[in-house]
C-alpha cells in the first residue's frame, strides 16, 4: 500500500470488513502500521475504505483527504481554486446563468470556462473567497458539482425526445434522475456518466465509467469505459426496459465498485481485475444481490448526500478559510 | 487578533490565536513580512511554522496532508519536514522555518524572525 505497512490495498479492504475495523487507529493497528498517523498515500485510501464500508460508524476525516476534497474546490497550479456548480444533466436556466455571472463579477473571477462534462467552471478563485461565492451560488439554488471529488462527477446528456428528431427516450430526464439519486456519493476514483438518446450517441456515453444508450425498446447500460490516460469503449452490462431498472443497475454497479475496488482505480481498471462476469453475476443475474447493493447505496446516500457548499457558507468556515493573522502590519523591527 | 507582544532582543513573540484554531493534522496561514507562512498542528499537538511555499513549484504547503512531523505538498507530492524544512529524498531543497511556542493553549510566533523575504 505504502511504506507505512507491508499489507496491500486488497489486504486492508478485507481486514476492514472481516475484523469490522471502523476507525483509522484500528486500521493502523490491525495492519501493523510503522508510522504514528500514516502518510499522504495510505490515509486518503483508508479514509475512503472506512466510510464506504461503515457509513454509520465511521466519521469522515477531512485531514485525510486530498486538498480538493478537503476544501471542496479544485486547487490550481497558482494555489487558487476553481468552482463548478452542479447542472443536473447539463440543464441550466437563465436565472442560474445570471447568478453565475454575478458571482464571477463580484469575485473578479479571471476565467469562466465550459467543461467537458457540460458544466461551467469558475477558475482562479482565492481560497478566502470560496465560502462567499458558495453562499451566493447556494442562494441561487445551486449545489456543489463535486468537480473535485473522487465521487460522482457529471451525467452528460443529449436533448433526447424533448427536441431531437432521432431521440428514442428522454435521455436528459434520465440523466437528471441518475444525478439526483447519486450526487454526493464517494467512490474509489471519479465516476463520470452519460446518457445518449439514440445510438448516434451525441453524449459520448460509450467512453464513460457508466454509459446509457437509449433505444426504442429501452436502455442499454454499459460500464467500464475510459477516455483519459487510456481510451476504452464501455462493455455491455445489461439491457433495462424501464428507467427504474436502469437506475437500479447503475446504483448496484457503483456500490459494488465502492465496496471492492482499490482506491484510485477507475471502474475500467477494477473491472479488468475482477472480470465482467463476476460483476454481471452480482449486479444483473442475482436479483437479491442487486437489491442489496442498491439498498446499501441508498443507505450510504442517506448519510453522505449533503451539499458541502451549503454546509460551508457560514461565518465559521469564512474564518477558517481566511488567513489566521496578518503580521505585515505589526511593527516587527 | 489578540496581540500580547513581549519585546526582547531579536524576538517579538506574537499571540496568533488558539491551538484549536488549527485542525489536528491541519494548517492555517499567516501573512508576514517574509510572505505567507504556514502554521501546522501535528497529531501530537506540536506547532510548526514554515514558509507556505514548496521549493519545487511554489505549491501552498498549508494545503498538504500532514503526517508525523512532515507535510506532503498538494501539487506534486514533495514531502517536507516541518521541523527542519528539509525536503525528503529523492527530491531536494529546503523551506525556511520559524520558531513557535504553545503556551496555555495559545500559539505564539517570533515575528522578529519573519522579516524580509527568504
Amino acid at each position: 500500500m505504502c511504506k507505512c505497512t507491508d499489507l496491500t490495498h486488497e489486504d486492508m479492504r478485507r481486514l476492514i470488513k472481516s475484523q469490522e475495523l471502523t476507525s483509522m487507529q484500528a486500521a493502523f493497528q490491525a495492519g501493523n502500521w510503522n508510522t504514528s498517523c500514516g502518510c499522504h498515500v495510505c490515509r486518503p485510501a483508508l479514509n475512503f475504505y472506512l466510510l464506504a464500508d461503515w457509513p454509520d460508524q465511521y466519521k469522515d476525516d477531512p485531514q485525510s483527504r486530498f486538498v480538493n476534497e478537503r476544501n471542496h474546490a479544485n486547487i490550481q497550479k497558482d494555489g487558487t481554486f476553481s468552482v463548478v456548480p452542479r447542472m443536473w444533466g447539463g440543464i441550466t436556466t437563465p436565472d442560474e446563468l445570471r447568478a453565475i455571472a454575478d458571482a464571477a463579477d463580484k469575485y473578479s473571477v479571471p476565467t469562466v470556462k465550459v467543461t467537458g462534462g457540460q458544466r461551467i467552471d469558475l477558475l482562479g478563485v482565492k481560497k478566502q473567497d470560496l465560502p462567499g461565492i458558495w453562499a451566493d451560488l447556494t442562494a441561487a439554488g445551486m449545489v456543489s458539482g463535486h468537480a473535485y471529488a473522487k465521487g460522482l462527477r457529471t451525467v452528460k446528456t443529449c436533448v433526447g425526445t424533448d427536441h431531437c428528431r432521432f431521440g428514442t427516450q428522454d435521455s436528459t430526464g434520465l440523466g437528471i434522475k441518475i444525478e439526483k439519486r447519486m450526487w454526493g456519493s464517494w467512490t474509489p476514483h471519479k465516476v463520470k456518466m452519460a446518457v445518449s438518446g439514440c445510438p448516434r450517441n451525441c453524449a459520448e456515453a460509450t467512453c464513460k465509467d457508466v454509459g446509457i444508450i437509449c433505444v426504442d425498446s429501452g436502455y442499454e447500460v454499459s460500464v467500464a469505459g475510459a477516455a483519459g490516460m487510456d481510451v476504452k469503449e464501455t462493455e455491455a452490462l445489461a439491457k433495462a426496459e424501464t428507467e427504474e431498472e436502469a437506475l437500479d443497475l447503475i446504483c448496484a454497479f457503483v456500490q459494488l465498485y465502492r465496496e471492492n475496488a482499490k482506491y484510485l482505480d477507475r471502474p475500467y481498471k477494477w473491472v479488468a481485475k475482477v472480470g465482467m462476469d463476476w460483476v454481471k453475476e452480482r449486479v444483473v443475474a442475482d436479483l437479491e444481490s442487486r437489491a442489496a447493493l442498491v439498498a446499501r447505496f441508498d443507505h450510504s446516500q442517506s448519510i453522505y448526500q449533503t451539499d458541502p457548499w451549503l454546509e460551508r457558507s457560514d461565518d465559521r468556515t469564512q474564518r477558517a478559510y481566511a488567513p489566521m493573522a496578518d503580521l505585515t502590519l505589526e511593527a516587527a523591527e | 487578533m489578540n496581540v500580547h507582544a513581549k519585546i526582547m532582543p531579536a524576538e517579538l513573540w506574537v499571540d496568533i490565536g488558539a491551538l484549536e484554531d488549527i485542525p489536528v493534522r491541519g494548517a492555517r496561514v499567516i501573512r508576514s513580512k517574509a510572505g505567507c507562512v504556514a502554521l501546522f498542528r501535528t497529531g501530537e499537538d506540536s506547532v510548526f511554522a514554515i514558509d507556505d511555499t514548496c521549493p519545487h513549484k511554489k505549491g501552498p504547503l498549508s494545503e498538504g496532508i500532514v503526517h508525523g512531523k512532515s507535510v506532503t505538498c498538494p501539487l506534486h507530492n514533495w514531502v517536507i519536514s516541518l521541523e527542519t524544512g528539509q525536503v525528503a529524498a529523492p527530491d531536494e531543497g529546503k523551506v525556511r522555518t520559524y520558531p513557535t511556542r504553545v503556551q496555555d493553549g495559545r500559539i505564539l510566533v517570533n515575528a522578529a524572525a519573519m522579516t524580509g523575504p527568504a
